[in-house]
């Protein structure tokens, strides 16, 4: 049980910190389609990071970087030159996995990939909690990544709710126009946000490659960067929300991990449907809701 | 003593438009200053480049004796000038407390949201605002909304007040706090600019009034001793304020539109009947049943019981598109929403009902060049000021928006016209032109159902007058035996 749940939040880890960002990037009023891509290039550049130079601090500043990149990308198209959010979002992705891919052939200087392996960061038990029979090795015991993702929850409570910043990207998220005529720019805002949202995400990547396989693989997000953005939105766009969303989804993988190990008679591709399916089914239940951001996906108007 | 503002020689062109010709403007502290003007006057223009949205081509602003060139928003909001927009400037999702801290500085980097909420109280209750801090916009009346903005401006130390049709979307009786309270900024010694279209109130609260047309000042005065059939006058050019006689109207003729017992949800079950050449006005507070009486009319909502008749035909379970093939035209008081695709052509939106049928197409294939012809013709008909028919509908004004759809289906030449808030933000000019247009009709044998919360407007123009009250008639007069006192009581929901 202790292990199902331990399994539980090291696959909720990467995908709540996509969703982390992808908050911001939605608050601000801009889809966060792009998460899958972020996260994927966040993960090549820790990887490449972490290798090169044989420190996993390297690697996670270049996995903020990458996934900032991309970001980037995203800001100005979308925002500054006012393209759809999901037609970039989508392209995006399709770029970060190309793109990575590539970098991995041309890494290696021939046809097949760089092969980079790297010993995952180790756990980083707190002392004293740690010990707690059963709770301890639960909640005490994970590499570092973990820790910062439940600090990042609630930095990101914190600055949403109670800060000037956090009120203004907000507010863009629901009227740009307010903002404008509050005497804020909402277009820099946007951005900013799209472009941390990249990094947050991006950092998520990190905990995949250098968290928890210790390679980069091509395509290795394999989709949970839309996990991500399903569950910011079961999350109704709050940290906590979303966090926990993220929990639920790792423990249908979880389970379903468990079950190819008892050598269930299904499919394992169709096994592996199963946080999806979820997913689906929590999203077509909650329907419309009443706190998606008022203007998400309204670009802004020119004379801004 | 030297004035809170002065504006001189402003211009702006919007490429070969002058929105503003050389206007000079000064405000005093403690002066309500009216600035009228039909629509596309350049009052917003001029408001636009006070607060620094939009710039001047050239002139001079001084506020408190201080230049202002340049300047943005959010250094005109610092300078003590705050703008009221007529679509407030406000986020429905949060509640009154955040949306004053919103880029106000003094909430500090990191929000004190408890002093905040607290001054939001006291001011609400020294203005006599009755604001809840911790209440979510969204959830507030227009009314309360518009003073959400007038307490940002209160809080940020604004000593210029301006506010943009302020009046253009509530009730009357909101109308009459507003006033209230601006009389109390004004005690206070702020200055105010309320521009607006509408007289009444300009001679109820205004102390000066100047009178823009075609980007020009035409004309400036004291309030006091103005009539106002001189500041209509000054408008438009022409005084279309009096009372025009309706003709008596002919001996009406058959019923045309029939309810026996109709009802929906939200209306009470209804009997009346218009006949040809009848107009039945329909007054009363908005949020009554009006909104439903006149969708269920045109068969956007279901109806719930009774029987609906059109020229004897029974159309009560009739599809939108079975009413209007037999003569129903719907013209709903959000012409944005649901008369209009604004991002489409005048032409495109003059083809909307009939596109399937000449001129606008032959077989299965639209015949764009006939369209475009039938719509010149329109358009000269019917006043629309735009280049051509291939212009965007979102690029005009209002006026002329709301001409686009009278033109369209009043050319259908309906049997039964309902119309809802017809002449809504238009200026008198254009509200004028607009029920002239709808009399022109019942002349020519159709039955009409106007419904407004203006009640002047439906007194010019009915031939009976109905009052709606919670959901159903309260009462229902001919023209020849109008009892104001009667009405006001309808109105006030106390039944006949």
């Amino acid at each position: 049980m202790i292990e199902f749940l331990a399994a539980t939040i090291r696959i909720a880890t990467p995908l709540a910190l996509a969703a982390l960002g992808g908050i911001l990037s939605e608050r601000a009023g801009v889809f966060a389609v792009g998460l899958e891509g972020m996260m994927l290039a966040g993960a090549f550049a820790a990887t490449v990071g972490a290798w090169t130079t044989g420190a996993a601090g390297v690697g996670i500043v270049l996995a903020l970087l990458g996934g900032a990149a991309i970001g980037l990308a995203v800001a100005f198209v979308a925002v500054r030159f006012r393209a759809d959010n999901m037609v970039t979002g989508l392209a995006v992705n399709i770029l970060s996995l190309g793109l990575t891919s590539y970098l991995m052939r041309v890494l290696s200087g021939g046809a097949q990939p760089v092969s980079m392996h790297l010993s995952p960061l180790a756990p980083w038990p707190i002392p004293i909690l740690s010990d707690i029979p059963a709770l301890g090795p639960l909640l005490f015991a994970h590499p570092p990544l973990t820790y910062l993702t439940v600090l990042g929850c609630l930095g990101l409570t914190l600055f949403l709710g109670r800060t000037q910043i956090g009120l203004t990207l907000r507010a863009t998220g629901e009227n740009p126009e307010a903002v404008f005529a509050a005497g804020a720019n909402p277009l820099m805002m946007r951005m900013l946000a799209v472009i941390a949202c990249g990094a947050i995400a991006g950092l998520g990547g990190a905990v995949l490659s250098l968290q928890q396989v210790g390679t980069f693989t091509d395509g290795m997000t394999s989709g949970r960067g839309y996990l991500a953005l399903a569950a910011l939105i079961v999350g109704r766009w709050t940290p906590w929300g979303a966090a926990a969303a993220c929990l639920v989804f790792g423990a249908a993988e979880a389970f379903e991990l468990r079950l190819q190990g008892f050598g269930a008679p299904v499919s394992s591709y169709v096994i592996q449907m199963a946080p999806y399916l979820i997913a689906l089914a929590v999203l077509a239940g909650m329907g419309r809701s009443s706190k998606l951001p008022a203007a998400i996906g309204q670009a802004l108007q020119r004379d801004h | 003593m030297s004035p809170l503002l002065q504006m001189r020689g402003i211009v702006r062109r919007f490429g070969d438009l002058c929105a503003n010709d050389n206007i000079d403007l000064d405000v005093q502290p403690g002066e309500i200053l009216g600035l009228l003007g039909e629509n596309g006057s350049g009052k917003s223009t001029l408001m636009k480049v006070l607060f620094g949205m939009l710039r001047a081509d050239s002139g001079s602003i001084a506020f408190k004796g201080k230049l202002l060139d340049g300047h943005t928003p959010a250094e005109a909001m610092a300078a003590g000038i705050a703008m009221i927009h007529q679509h407030f400037m406000l986020i429905d999702a949060m509640t009154v407390t955040e949306n004053v801290m919103l880029g106000w500085p003094e909430a500090g980097r990191v929000l004190r949201t408890k002093e905040i909420s607290s001054r939001v109280r006291e001011a609400s209750k020294r203005f006599g605002l009755y604001l809840d801090p911790d209440a979510q916009v969204g959830a507030l009346p227009l009314g309360r909304r518009q003073r959400v903005e007038i307490l940002k401006a209160i809080l940020r130390n604004a000593e210029l007040l301006i506010l943009d049709e302020p009046t253009s979307n509530l009730a009357p009786a909101e109308v009459a706090d507003l006033l209230v309270i601006l009389r109390r900024l004004r005690a206070e010694r702020k200055g105010i600019v309320f521009i607006t279209h509408k007289l009444p109130e300009v001679l109820d609260v205004c102390d000066n009034v100047v009178v823009l047309r075609l980007g020009r000042v035409v004309g400036r005065a004291p309030v006091a001793g103005a009539s106002r059939g001189q500041l209509a006058e000054m408008m438009i050019g022409r005084d279309v304020s009096a009372p025009r006689e309706v003709d008596a109207a002919k001996p009406p003729g058959q019923a045309r539109l029939a309810l026996r017992d109709f009802s929906a949800p939200g209306l009470l079950p209804l009997t009346f009947e218009v006949r040809a050449g009848e107009i039945l006005g329909v007054a009363g507070v908005d949020g009554n049943g009006q909104f439903e009486l006149v969708e269920s009319l045109s068969g956007l909502l279901p109806a719930r019981g009774g029987v609906l008749e059109l020229d004897g035909r029974d159309i009560t379970r009739s599809t939108v598109a079975a009413r209007m093939n037999l003569g129903l035209a719907y013209m709903p008081a959000d012409r944005g929403q649901k008369a209009l695709v604004k991002g489409m052509s005048i032409a495109e939106n003059v083809m909307l009902r009939d596109s399937r049928r000449p001129p606008y197409a032959r077989g299965p294939l639209l015949t764009p060049a006939r369209a475009a012809a039938k719509t010149r013709a329109l358009m000269a008909d019917y006043d629309i000021r735009a280049r051509g028919p291939d212009s965007i509908v979102a690029r005009l004004s209002g006026g002329n928006q709301q001409k686009i759809v009278v033109a369209r289906e009043l050319d259908r030449g309906p049997a039964v016209l309902i119309a809802h808030q017809a002449a809504w933000g238009l200026d008198p000019g254009a509200t004028r032109f607009v029920l002239d247009r709808m009399i022109a009709l019942r002349d020519r044998g159709a039955a009409i159902v106007y419904v407004s919360s203006e009640l002047e407007e439906v007194l010019a123009i009915s031939d009976r007058v109905a009052v709606m009250a919670g959901g159903g008639f309260a009462g229902v007069m001919p023209r020849s035996a109008l009892d104001m006192r009667q009405i006001g009581l309808w109105m006030a929901g106390r039944a006949a």
